[in-house]
């Protein structure tokens, strides 16, 4: 039992921080998607619709995947692998979306039908990814039934506070320092890390002591 | 004594209130999916504004009573592209207006084919409404992106002679109408000959970075400004710029011809001053990129 304590005190916290970090890195993705898009298909206001679709979309189908895959042995090192598989699958926005716009661009005569597949070429799998860290961070925080909603809120606040700041300063001060290939792969390699990291700590932990918690409430 | 100066002052007063309150009519409004357009007349002179009720948004105005007549210096300082090139076939303007600079260059020269682009259907129809913008089969206008329609033009091989860019107000900058990329892609449409103007701004940290960017893809280029509003014209060519000779002799031949639109071309030729004279910029600024266009913040 101690040896829960002595976990908790890292792990939700470091949960919490994980949540944070994907909520942040989402939006500023989000928000460099019209800045990617716009010299193929233009700043009109279909390309936010394209964009937000697309976002809305892929997370919403993130969120019954996370839902699931949380069903079957949760564990910190599963979750570490999210994250990587979202940092990796983020990757090809910066270095292909030029030659896949191109692709798109030539084929597609209509820049409203243009922006929406090229949105779904580059967002649509790492939001997918990205949507499966909420419901799954749910899971590994949750030990008590009458807590689970004062945890879910607690989750939702951190990481759409995470989004909030990785909209405001991707748009107010990234973009006025940065390229946006370079932030692309930034947020690509914190997610990543984190990953790695989720991982690594998994390992210090006792195996059993985990199978336990996660038997405690199921 | 001091009475009649009371008496004059309060008659001035209130003739300087009404010619303020009275004169100026709103005779159409609309929001757009882009903007508020306001069409108002003031007197003789009626004007199209983008969002708020200042003379600063004005984007274009004419003259009711003589409609040839432009009354915008920068309308006036674009046609000093026409010193850099002999009777334009192919005209390409980026940025619709009223259509006065699509409805000038149809008079001058009848034989050419002007095609507008302008991103906001509302704006051409208010065009056509109010600012007596005519399209025929040599002058078209088409809803697009100016970007995408570079882009789908070089798809398509097409080529103009003279690009003319007057997209930006001074509200909003569209950011991808200033990189290095689609300044290539434009240049990449122009024939051999061929030049492109652009109406932007000669103040805040952007003209530095404008300024690079413009060079890095052109070469150097003429600045050419008044001293009367923070507008400037960026004026370039695909191959050579042509000398101040070359470019005064076509000064007076063309002159004449722009008297009847209050254009002087010898007036517009002295403010013209080439970047390989004068680079007023630090030699280190970067480059704006479809990565790094942060235009509207660099603007403030």
């Amino acid at each position: 039992m101690t040896d829960h304590q002595v976990q908790a005190s890292w792990k939700n916290p470091f949960i919490y921080l994980l949540a944070f970090c994907s909520g942040f890195c989402i939006m500023g993705i989000e928000l460099l998607g019209g800045r990617i898009l716009a010299p193929f298909f233009g700043s009109s206001v279909h390309i936010w619709g394209s964009i937000i679709t697309v976002f809305m979309l892929s997370l919403s189908f993130g969120y019954l995947a996370g839902g699931k895959l949380s069903t079957h042995n949760a564990s910190l090192k599963r979750y570490g692998i999210i994250f990587l598989f979202a940092g990796i699958t983020i990757l090809p926005v910066a270095f292909w979306s030029t030659s896949i716009m191109e692709v798109i661009f030539v084929n597609v005569e209509d820049s409203r039908y243009g922006s929406l597949l090229a949105s779904c070429a580059l967002f649509f799998i790492p939001t997918i990814i990205l949507g499966m860290i909420s419901p799954y961070s749910v899971r590994l925080l949750v030990t008590d039934k009458d807590k689970s909603g004062q945890v879910a809120g607690k989750l939702y606040f951190v990481s759409t506070l995470g989004s909030a700041l990785g909209t405001i300063i991707t748009s107010f001060y990234f973009v006025l320092f940065f390229e946006v290939n370079n932030i692309i792969i930034v947020f690509s390699s914190v997610l990543a890390v984190l990953g790695v990291i989720a991982i690594v700590l998994n390992k210090s932990i006792n195996p059993l002591s985990i199978n336990t918690v996660g038997t405690v409430h199921e | 004594m001091n009475r009649i100066y009371i008496v004059t002052f309060a008659v001035f007063l209130l003739n300087a209130v009404c010619a303020n309150s009275i004169a100026a009519e709103v005779i159409h409004q609309e929001r757009s999916l882009y903007r508020n357009i306001l069409v108002e007349d003031q007197g003789d002179l009626r004007c199209l504004k983008f969002n708020v009720k200042t003379s600063k948004s004005n984007q274009s105005c004419l003259y009711k009573s003589d409609p040839q007549h432009l009354v915008f210096n920068y309308t006036k300082l674009l046609f000093s592209g026409l010193l850099l090139i002999d009777d334009p076939k192919n005209i390409l303007i980026i940025g619709l207006g009223g259509g006065t600079m699509s409805n000038t260059l149809h008079q001058i020269y009848p034989q050419s084919n002007i095609t507008n682009v302008e991103i906001d259907p509302a704006v051409i129809k208010v065009a056509r409404q109010y600012f007596g913008f005519f399209e025929n089969q040599r002058v078209t206008s088409v809803v697009q992106d100016g970007r995408i329609f570079i882009k789908r033009a070089v798809l398509k091989k097409q080529q103009y002679d003279w690009i003319i860019l007057d997209a930006f107000n001074g509200d909003y900058i569209p950011e991808h109408l200033l990189t290095q990329e689609f300044l290539q892609e434009a240049k990449s449409i122009l024939t051999p000959n061929g030049i492109l103007s652009a109406n932007t701004f000669s103040v805040s940290s952007l003209y530095a970075h404008e300024s690079a960017t413009y060079k890095k893809v052109f070469g150097d280029f003429y600045n050419v400004r008044n001293n009367k509003n923070s507008n400037r014209i960026i004026l370039t060519a695909k191959e050579k710029l042509p000398s101040s000779e070359v470019i005064t002799e076509r000064a007076k031949q063309l002159h004449n011809k722009l008297i009847p639109y209050y254009i002087n071309l010898f007036e517009i030729s002295k403010q013209m001053t080439s970047t390989s004279m004068n680079q007023d910029w630090p030699e280190k600024t970067k480059l704006l990129t479809d990565q790094f266009s942060p235009a509207n913040l660099l603007n403030n």
